[in-house]
C-alpha cells in the first residue's frame, strides 16, 4: 500500500493576525487585510493587503535576536517556528517552499548583488536557521505554487524518501510585482470582488502560510487532515491568459479524484482560486460545472488578503481546514451577485455546515493549474 | 492504472530494477547542441540570441512565437523541441508530463525587468516582459507548442538535482499520472546557460538511474 500523507499542524502569518488563531477571528468577523495605500513607484494610490514593518519587527524581535532578515524571511520564519517547536527536524524531514519572486524587492537596493535575490539564496538561509540537514526543494510554479508545494511534499513522502515535510509558502508585496500587474491593466481600482458581477481585477496581497506533513500514524488524531489526492495539469493554451474551457483545472480535479477512488459528490466543500479577474473567475466556473460541482459551496479568500500568489494555494489551504475543522463556512468576501455565466454555489453567510473532505484548487500564468483533494480524520 | 499500482509493489520489493528508461537526451551549451551524446550543432562567437536564432532556423523549425520568448523559454523550447519533434507525428495526443528545474529561476528577465522600473522619468513596464519573470513560464511554452496537458512543475535548486529528478519523475509515472516525463535543467543568466533534458518512460537504452542522469549532466 502506498503511505498515506497527513497534515497535522499549521500556521500562517498574515496582515489579519501571526496565527492561525487570530486569523480564523477576523475572517467570522469579516475583517479584511485590504486597505489604501500610496506611492510605492508610480502607482499614486492602490489596494494591497500588507504587513505593517514595525509588526513584523517587533513579532520577529519577541523570538529572534538576529536582525539580519529581510521581512519576506521574518515572516516565513514566524510561520514556521511554531511547526518545529512542535515537531523537531530529523535527518529525514525535508523543507519545500513555496515562492514566486522571493527576495525580489532587493534588486532595487543599492550596494546588493543580484545574487542575494536568488531563490535558492533564500531557501537555504530559511533551511540553515532551522537545521535541516536535506536540500530544499524549492516550487516556483506562478499562483499554484503554494499548494503544488503541498502536492510535491505529498509525492516526496509516499515515494518513501523523507518521513516529514515542512511546506511553507511567502511572497510579498512589492513594486516590482505592483507595477508588473499594474501594466496588465489588471489591477482592482477597488478590493477585490471573486465571481462578483462588478469584479475588475486582482488585490495583491502578502503573507507567509505553513503546514506539517508527516507520514507517522502514531503522529495523526481527529480533525487532521489526510491529502487523497493531486492533479497539476497545465492548459496548453496561453501563457497569460486561462483556458476558456478550463481543461487544465477540469483534468488536474479529475486526477486528483481517480487517485482519491472518490467521486465528485463526496465534496463538501471547494476552496477555490477567484483572483476576481473577468477571465478567472469565469474558467474557474465553466470548470465546476464541468464536473458538476455547481452546488458544492466555494469561496475565494482574496478579499480577505489580496493575491498573495506564491503563498495563496497553501494559506487559502490552511484557513480551509480550519474551516472544516470547525465545520463552518467561511463567507466570499466581496461578492454580491454573480459575475460568472455558468451557475456556482459563493458562500454569502458563515454557516455550520458539515465539512469531511474539501478540494482546494489554483490556477496562474503558463498555464498551470493544481487540485488537492483533503479528507479530515475522524 | 492496475500496471502502475503493481509496478509500485514490484519496485518496494526491489525486484524491477531500472523499470524506467531514458529515451533520448539533449544538451545545449557553449553555442553547441548535442543530441543523444552527438554535438548536432554549433556556432562560434555569437551571443546567445544569436546562436538561438541560428538553430531554430538550422532545425527548420516553424513557430514564430519563438521570437516573443525570453531567453530562458527560447532555451527550453530549443532543447524540448530537438527532444520531441521527431516523436510528435500523429494527431495523438501525448501523455508527457513536464518537470524542470534550474538555479537562476526567471532572475534574467527579473533584472531587466527591474531596469524598466529602477528609473522614475523613463519608467516602462511592459506586460510582454513582466509576463516571463516566472520560471514556469518556459514549461507554459512548451505545453502549447505540444498541446500537453499534462502534469507540470518548475523547481528551483542550487545545482543539478539528479536524485530529486528522479524521485519525482518516478513517482510521477508509477502512481500513473503520466506515461512519460520530459526532465531537465533549463538555466539562463546573463549568457551564461546550460540545457539538460531527457525523455524518461519504459522504453529507452539508458537505465533511469542517479548515476546515468548526473552523467548526462556532466558529460
Amino acid at each position: 500500500m502506498k503511505k498515506s500523507v497527513y497534515i497535522t499542524y499549521t500556521n500562517c502569518v498574515t496582515p489579519l493576525g501571526f496565527d492561525l488563531e487570530s486569523n480564523w477571528i477576523a475572517l467570522q468577523n469579516g475583517h479584511s487585510g485590504i486597505e489604501s495605500h500610496a506611492d510605492v513607484g508610480l502607482l499614486d494610490s492602490f489596494f494591497a493587503s500588507i504587513i505593517p514593518n514595525d509588526k513584523i519587527d517587533e513579532a520577529f524581535a519577541a523570538v529572534a535576536q538576529d536582525e539580519n532578515f529581510t521581512k519576506l524571511e521574518k515572516m516565513l520564519i514566524l510561520a514556521m517556528k511554531p511547526l518545529v517547536e512542535k515537531h523537531p527536524v530529523t535527518s529525514k524531514s525535508v523543507f519545500v517552499f513555496s515562492t514566486t519572486k522571493g527576495n525580489i524587492s532587493l534588486l532595487g537596493k543599492e550596494n546588493v548583488s543580484v545574487e542575494a535575490a536568488q531563490l535558492s539564496v533564500l531557501a537555504w538561509k530559511i533551511s540553515r536557521y532551522f537545521g535541516f540537514a536535506t536540500e530544499p526543494i524549492v516550487v516556483s510554479n506562478a499562483c499554484v505554487s503554494g499548494v503544488l508545494a503541498l502536492a510535491v511534499a505529498k509525492r516526496m513522502l509516499q515515494a518513501d524518501i523523507y518521513d516529514s515535510a515542512f511546506v511553507v509558502a511567502g511572497d510579498e508585496v512589492s513594486e516590482f510585482v505592483l507595477s508588473g500587474f499594474n501594466s496588465f491593466q489588471a489591477m482592482s481600482e477597488e478590493p477585490c470582488k471573486p465571481y462578483d458581477a462588478k469584479r475588475n481585477g486582482v488585490t495583491l496581497g502578502e503573507a507567509a502560510a505553513a503546514a506539517y506533513l508527516t507520514v507517522n500514524e502514531s503522529e495523526v488524531q481527529p480533525n487532521h487532515f489526510k491529502i487523497l489526492g493531486d492533479g497539476a495539469v497545465n492548459d496548453a493554451n496561453h501563457i497569460s491568459g486561462p483556458s476558456r474551457t478550463g481543461e487544465g483545472l477540469v483534468r488536474s480535479i479529475q486526477s486528483a479524484l481517480k487517485e482519491a477512488q472518490r467521486k465528485a459528490e463526496t465534496i463538501d466543500y471547494i476552496s477555490a482560486h477567484g483572483t476576481a479577474t473577468v477571465y478567472n473567475d469565469e474558467m474557474e466556473a465553466i470548470a465546476f460545472n464541468r464536473l458538476s460541482l455547481q452546488q458544492v459551496p466555494v469561496n475565494s479568500l482574496k478579499g480577505y488578503y489580496g493575491h498573495t500568489l506564491g503563498a495563496s494555494g497553501l494559506l487559502e489551504t490552511v484557513l480551509g481546514m480550519e474551516s472544516a475543522r470547525r465545520n463552518q463556512l467561511i463567507v466570499s468576501k466581496g461578492y454580491a451577485a454573480s459575475g460568472v455565466t455558468q451557475p456556482i454555489n459563493v458562500i454569502t453567510a458563515n454557516e455550520n455546515r458539515k465539512i469531511d473532505c474539501f478540494l482546494k484548487t489554483a490556477s496562474g500564468f503558463g498555464g498551470c493549474n493544481t487540485a488537492v483533494l483533503f479528507e479530515k480524520v475522524k | 492504472m492496475e500496471g502502475a499500482t503493481q509496478r509500485f509493489y514490484l519496485k518496494k520489493l526491489n525486484k524491477l530494477e531500472g523499470v524506467y528508461k531514458i529515451a533520448r537526451q539533449c544538451t545545449i551549451e557553449n553555442n553547441s547542441i548535442l543530441l543523444n551524446g552527438e554535438k548536432c550543432f554549433t556556432v562560434e562567437g555569437v551571443s546567445f540570441s544569436e546562436f538561438a536564432k541560428a538553430a531554430y532556423k538550422h532545425f527548420e523549425m516553424d513557430y514564430p512565437k519563438f521570437f516573443k520568448m525570453d531567453n530562458l523559454s527560447k532555451l527550453a523550447f530549443l532543447v524540448s523541441e530537438i527532444i520531441l519533434k521527431d516523436i510528435v507525428k500523429s494527431e495523438e495526443e501525448l501523455d508527457i508530463a513536464l518537470v524542470f528545474a534550474n538555479r537562476s529561476s526567471s532572475l534574467d528577465t527579473d533584472v531587466k525587468y527591474q531596469a524598466s522600473i529602477a528609473d522614475k522619468t523613463s519608467y516602462f513596464p511592459s506586460p510582454a516582459v513582466f509576463v516571463y519573470t516566472l520560471p514556469n513560464i518556459c514549461i507554459g511554452e512548451i505545453s502549447i507548442r505540444y498541446q500537453l496537458k499534462t502534469e507540470n512543475a518548475f523547481f528551483v535548486f542550487d545545482t543539478f538535482p539528479a536524485e530529486f529528478f528522479k524521485n519525482y519523475t518516478e513517482s510521477l509515472l508509477t502512481t500513473g499520472k503520466t506515461e512519460k516525463v520530459l526532465c531537465g535543467w533549463t538555466e539562463y543568466f546573463q549568457e551564461t546557460y546550460k540545457a539538460v533534458v531527457y525523455l524518461v518512460g519504459e522504453k529507452g537504452t539508458i537505465e533511469h538511474n542517479k548515476q546515468n542522469i548526473n552523467t548526462l549532466y556532466n558529460n
